[in-house]
């Protein structure tokens, strides 16, 4: 079964949300919806799980009961202990007794929570309360984990442990998509989708998005045009749309980062909004 | 500085809830105040019973009394009753001298100024006030500060539970779980029910302790009268969190809301003696009525059939306050879901509890619309 959500148009007002987005996920897989601020990545994620009413688009997805949702703004109830909050997300969805303890404590095991089970969640440091917002959207097993970008300001140590969380999920059969602002991330899915401004810049695996970007970029550390260049450490790269860069510039494979960023820009030009 | 105060006003244009508070409560301030605030009871309704009371009744000052009810063969009974059902501020009985005037000693103005009228009738008529003998204005504030204070709970606390399940985000969370909208209220509401509820019987029995106001009607049509009137102000909580985006928004809000409740709804002054067209308002407000039930219960021992309309008027606003909540509540939670297809394996879920919560219908007619 895919779960999706096809040829997705929202609208708020005159701001066009997403236009003609589509994003499937298989299960067992993870998907990483990737974008800067404003891309749309929260706004296709809460169509799939149902916050929001497409104008246009179908979605295909399982039952609120087996969907497991963490959102960008919370995750968790702050005045509520950590057990608290995973006793309250199990009796929402008919856990009790021993399954839910049982299920409770190894999800706060991995979870590395367990010695904070009475603390409230305000409490918790941002790594520690997103680590239990996510122990409570597995909580009752989903079908469909969706995740609103579970590290945003997160550690690196504790991202290391989401992302552990995120696979061990994946591998237990569930179908995963989280949207995230770092790339480095969006490399460990399996298939990924790159939003700018509420359209789909590419989509595949790591390696189809790769394989399908067109033109060159280029390694300087005086940019041609800047208004096609980016920073990357000390140097900028510069993008070359399916033109050949100067004699002098030092040519690169690009990573994905590089991909996303130069096909944003390039769509960027092509409506007329580089700055 | 210059950019300091260009930074305000620029701050206050997008802060409509401030500005029309800034602009509509001075306006609404002084509207109260001049038609409203005022203690002096121009007419009372009397009733002349007994085998003078024809006679009686047209030697009353037509400009204070409006004798609604003459009853010749009427007793001394029949006129407590009268005043018992709130029907009259004053019943005469004739038939003996002097005649006897019983006063309603509930409506604290109102009877002020009828003993004051009788007092110029000499010796012809004596005054006996019931209900309220001293005409201890604790005797009637407390009845109503039972009513101030769930209205408080109800609109204010609520909301703001409401609210915060807004801005920490959780309410996302929520409409998302496979929990109905009714259920989310019902659940939010309940512990602030009870503890409306717990702070209801404290007060009353304060009150009846501290200041010995009686309590001298049935307590399950005053617990009834208090149910009704709870779900009331509690659904205005929820309608005010629906309208607001964070805790501040809900309190400025709820106290808009507060406000005319105590000064208009005849807790402070009396409707009585309010000029139409602002006594109306009180007219539109659940405290009023509230306050209706509980100073006739608690001072009149008056029964449910005396307090039907009361009954009624808090029956009928929290269907409608309750149900405008909800479906707004409802909005908030669970926006319709077109095009929404329920995965075949989840089926067996969705039918296990049918349309639960924010959770799809299952649909058939795939495809797209657009």
């Amino acid at each position: 079964m895919t779960y999706a959500v096809r040829s997705a148009v929202v609208r708020f007002g005159d701001t066009l949300a997403l236009d003609d987005v589509t994003l499937e996920v298989e299960p067992g897989s993870v998907v990483a919806v990737v974008g800067g601020d404003g891309a749309g990545k929260t706004t296709l994620l809460r169509g799939l799980v149902g916050r929001i009413r497409l104008e246009h688009g179908e979605v295909d997805a399982p039952s609120a009961h087996q969907i497991g949702y963490l959102p960008a703004t919370a995750g968790s109830w702050p005045a509520l202990t950590v057990a608290q909050n995973m006793d309250f997300v199990g009796g929402v969805y008919g856990l009790s007794g021993t399954t839910l303890s049982a299920r409770r404590d190894e999800l706060l095991r991995r979870a590395a929570l367990l010695d904070v089970v009475d603390r409230p969640a305000s409490q918790l440091s941002g790594g520690m309360r997103r680590k239990l917002g996510f122990a409570m959207a597995m909580l009752h097993d989903p079908q469909l984990l969706v995740l609103d970008e579970p590290s945003t300001g997160v550690d690196p140590v504790s991202r290391i442990d989401l992302w552990r969380l995120v696979s061990e999920a994946a591998a237990a059969g569930a179908a995963v998509v989280m949207s995230t602002t770092y790339l480095d991330e969006a490399e460990r899915a399996a298939t990924l989708l790159a939003l700018d401004d509420g359209r789909m810049l590419a989509s595949g695996t790591r390696a189809d998005v790769l394989r399908s970007f067109d033109g060159v970029v280029a390694r300087t550390t005086s940019p041609h045009r800047r208004d096609w260049a980016w920073r990357r450490g000390r140097e900028f790269h510069e993008y070359w749309p399916g033109e050949a860069a100067p004699r002098d510039a030092t040519t690169l494979v690009p990573d994905l980062e590089d991909v996303v960023i130069a096909l944003s820009l390039l769509r960027r030009h092509r409506h007329g909004l580089a700055s | 500085m210059r950019a300091m105060i260009v930074k305000e006003f620029r701050e206050l244009s997008r802060d409509r809830r401030t500005l029309a508070m800034l602009i509509g409560m001075p306006l609404l301030l002084l509207v109260i105040f001049g038609y409203a605030a005022n203690f002096r009871v121009p007419t009372v309704t009397a009733a002349a019973v007994g085998p003078g009371a024809s006679r009686l009744a047209a030697t009353l000052p037509s400009s204070f009394f409006d004798v609604t009810r003459i009853e010749p063969s009427g007793t001394r009974a029949d006129a407590e009753r009268l005043l018992k059902d709130n029907t009259v501020d004053v019943a005469i009985v004739t038939g003996r001298q002097p005649a006897l005037a019983l006063v309603d000693g509930s409506n604290l103005f109102a009877s002020q100024a009828i003993v004051s009228v009788l007092n110029t009738f000499g010796d012809k008529i004596s005054s006996q006030i019931l209900y309220n003998p001293d005409l201890k204005t604790s005797w009637v504030m407390v009845p109503a500060i039972i009513g101030l204070i769930l209205t408080f709970i109800g609109t204010i606390v609520t909301s703001i539970g409401l609210v915060r399940e807004r801005e920490t985000g959780t309410l996302e969370q929520l409409a998302v779980m496979p929990i109905r909208p009714s259920t989310v209220i019902l659940g939010k509401i309940s512990p602030y029910f009870l503890v409306a509820s717990l702070d209801m019987v404290v007060i009353t029995g304060l009150g009846m302790l501290l200041f010995s106001v009686p309590f001298n009607g049935n307590a399950f049509v005053f617990a009834l009268g208090a149910a009704l009137f709870l779900f009331v102000v509690l659904g205005l909580g929820v309608l005010i969190s629906t309208i607001s985006q964070t805790a501040g928004q809900a309190i400025q809000t709820a106290f808009m809301f507060l406000l005319p409740q105590i000064l208009l709804s005849g807790m402070i002054f009396p409707l009585d003696a309010m000029a139409a067209g602002v006594r109306w308002i009180g007219y539109l407000l659940p405290l009023t009525y509230f306050t209706m039930i509980s100073q006739g219960v608690m001072l009149r021992g008056a029964s449910m059939a005396s307090l039907w309309l009361p009954f009624l008027m808090l029956a009928v606003m929290a269907v409608v306050v309750f149900s405008g909540a909800t479906l707004r509540f409802r909005r908030d939670l669970a926006p319709s879901r077109h095009h929404r297809h329920v995965a075949a394996e989840a089926d067996a879920d969705a039918d296990a509890e049918p349309h639960a919560g924010p959770g799809p219908a299952p649909t058939t007619d795939a495809g797209r619309s657009g």
